[in-house]
């Protein structure tokens, strides 16, 4: 399966990615090789295999619902780019 | 030119689940907190942290799939679904994709007023996922930033996604009405609206009859719809509005992507947003942060037997059970849980069910809205009330006095006895009645006369002087006396 200028343009849209000429061209290079190595499992026999959800053979997982101490929102808000005392602050998010 | 369509209606309902703690870590889930007070690495994806399953919202989640009649999978497991917004801070949403934990169920709904016959709308799934965050934006500050709140993220959440299967407004209100009654019934979640803990997304399009045969119009999801009022109205806008748009470009389904449009509720019209994208663009995979899980039948059975009473079994029973009618049934159960308990154990105290619904659904209720109380907080326990309709039965009330009786019962939570002497009600012998009556009589000449000729009616003035004379009489006796003493004179 080869990886096409077209795919690379539109997972960089929805990757939110700005990506200049040269970038997009070697990026379709590179993901086109990750892809052919991953292609290889391919050749496997996978006929009357049932597919995998998970890798580890566990199921049934369970916290009990108890409200547990949540960060400091100093702490929270720590790493943000942008924020003010109360919360997170990015460009305009209109419509949604 | 066909000038007649039909609306074909899906909904996808998202309910918070009324868990303590969050679906993947031990954040509150309390409305209202400080903005980004109720968030931990979990919930904000911090690099490491692992989420791992609430059980409670995933019970909570099985037992309202099984109230909706869903088939319940072996196997189930979580995806992720990867979009960019502010308000996700995982850049994606822990969700379900192709192995929900529920499908194939239904809903029967009907309609009070008969406006459309009782239907089963089927439900395509119902998965768990999480939330998202909130965005403010002040628009006033016009071009300032956006504030993100992350207190909502990662709370449980329940989307059911019904089959395109209403036709109107109407049915549409009924299937949310109905949904919302049976949450409440399971007490799942709280479905509060303004709260955001139940939210209605709408998927319209219009079926037209033509010269060339069948057309269907684009289908648009309706958004941003704040009550289910909101949803009546953004629908018939919304067909109102495709309509006029096909008679102006023709334009068919597959002719134009799907679109999503936001609900102006104070301008009354749906607006265009972004377009959808294509499902794949979602890019869904499994989550190798959190395990599946494996139900079994017996599992599945227990969730069942506990269930207890849904509101279509209380319908059945109030009309099998005690006569009521359907009208009655459905206020009663519409009202909720408690008032159909209230009005079973007043039925059960006293002999006369009718009565029992008659005053729970009309005094009752209309003492409850006025003083804009609950059913939990009446001052009139059932076990009075029943006590109140016994007297009137057994003769001990008159039906006169029933309602100042209810009053002064419910200002001072007392019971039919202490009520009884209170307001000074004594059963008023035959013969006292007997010489009230002839004593009206012999002061009235000229209704006596009017009664002879042929005029029965004339007595009704002598019963407001007899409640004037003693309160505790019967009106009826005392016309029924009153027109037997005027014939014999």
């Amino acid at each position: 399966m080869a990886i096409t200028r077209a795919d690379v343009e539109k997972v960089s849209l929805l990757a939110r990615l700005q990506l200049s000429e040269t970038e997009i061209e070697t990026l379709t290079v590179e993901l086109g090789k990750i892809v052919a190595y991953v292609d290889q499992l391919s050749e496997v026999d996978t006929d009357g295999v049932a597919p995998m959800a998970h890798a580890v053979e566990v199921s049934n997982v369970f916290a009990s619902d108890e409200v547990k101490t949540s960060l400091p929102r100093e702490q929270a808000l720590a790493n943000a780019p942008s924020h003010n005392p109360r919360g997170y602050l990015v460009p305009p998010v209109l419509g949604g | 030119m066909s000038q007649t369509y039909t609306t074909i209606i899906g909904l996808e309902v998202h309910v918070q689940l009324a868990t303590d703690s969050k679906l993947f870590c031990g954040c509150s889930t309390q409305f209202g907190a400080e903005p980004n007070t109720q968030t931990c690495p979990v919930c904000i994806g911090m690099p490491g942290s692992l989420p791992v399953m609430n059980r409670e919202a995933y019970d909570l989640s099985l037992k309202t799939a099984v109230a909706v009649n869903c088939e319940i999978p072996e196997f189930t497991k979580w995806d992720r679904k990867q979009y960019f917004y502010p308000d996700l801070p995982k850049g994606y949403q822990i969700s379900q994709y192709d192995l929900p934990m529920s499908a194939n169920g239904y809903l029967e709904i009907h309609d009070e007023k008969d406006r459309f016959e009782p239907k089963r709308v089927r439900i395509t799934r119902a998965h768990l996922e999480e939330d998202a965050g909130k965005s403010v934006h002040d628009e006033q500050a016009g071009t300032a930033d956006s504030e993100i709140d992350l207190n909502r993220t990662g709370t449980p959440l329940l989307e059911i996604v019904s089959e395109p299967d209403m036709r109107s407004s109407a049915e549409a209100r009924a299937y949310l009405s109905e949904l919302k009654l049976l949450l409440t019934y399971l007490g799942v979640s709280d479905c509060n609206m303004q709260e955001g803990s139940l939210r209605v997304d709408a998927n319209v399009n219009l079926h037209l009859d033509t010269d060339e045969g069948k057309v269907a119009t684009p289908i648009v999801e309706i958004k941003n719809m704040n009550s289910f009022r909101a949803v009546e109205r953004a629908l018939d806008y919304e067909a109102q509005r495709q309509f006029r748009v096909w008679q102006e470009t023709g334009k068919k389904i597959g002719d134009s992507p799907k679109q999503t449009r936001g609900w102006d509720d104070a301008a009354g019209i749906t607006r265009g947003q972004r377009s959808k994208e294509e499902s794949s663009d979602y890019r869904y995979f499994p989550d190798p942060d959190l395990v599946p899980i494996i139900v079994t039948s017996e599992q599945i059975q227990e969730v069942k037997d506990a269930l207890g009473e849904l509101p279509a079994d209380f319908r059945n029973r109030l009309i099998r059970e005690f006569g009521l009618s359907s009208y009655d049934t459905d206020v009663l159960v519409n009202q909720g849980r408690e008032v159909v308990d209230y009005f079973l154990e007043v039925a059960e105290h006293c002999d006369d069910a009718k009565a029992a619904c008659n005053w729970v659904t009309q005094e009752v209720l209309r003492a409850l809205k006025e003083r804009e109380s609950i059913i939990s907080e009446f001052a009139i326990s059932a076990t009075n009330l029943a006590g109140l309709i016994q007297a009137i039965v057994e003769g001990k009330l008159p039906k006169t006095r029933a309602k100042d009786a209810f009053e002064l019962m419910m200002v001072d939570g007392i019971d039919v006895a202490s009520t009884v002497d209170r307001l000074g009600i004594e059963q008023v012998d035959e013969s006292a009645l007997e010489s009230l009556c002839q004593e009206l009589l012999d002061a009235n000449p000229k209704i006596v006369a009017d009664v002879q000729s042929g005029k029965p009616q004339a007595v009704g003035a002598l019963i407001g002087q007899a409640k004037k004379r003693n309160p505790n009489v019967d009106p009826g006796r005392v016309r029924e006396i009153c027109l037997k003493l005027a014939q014999q004179e």
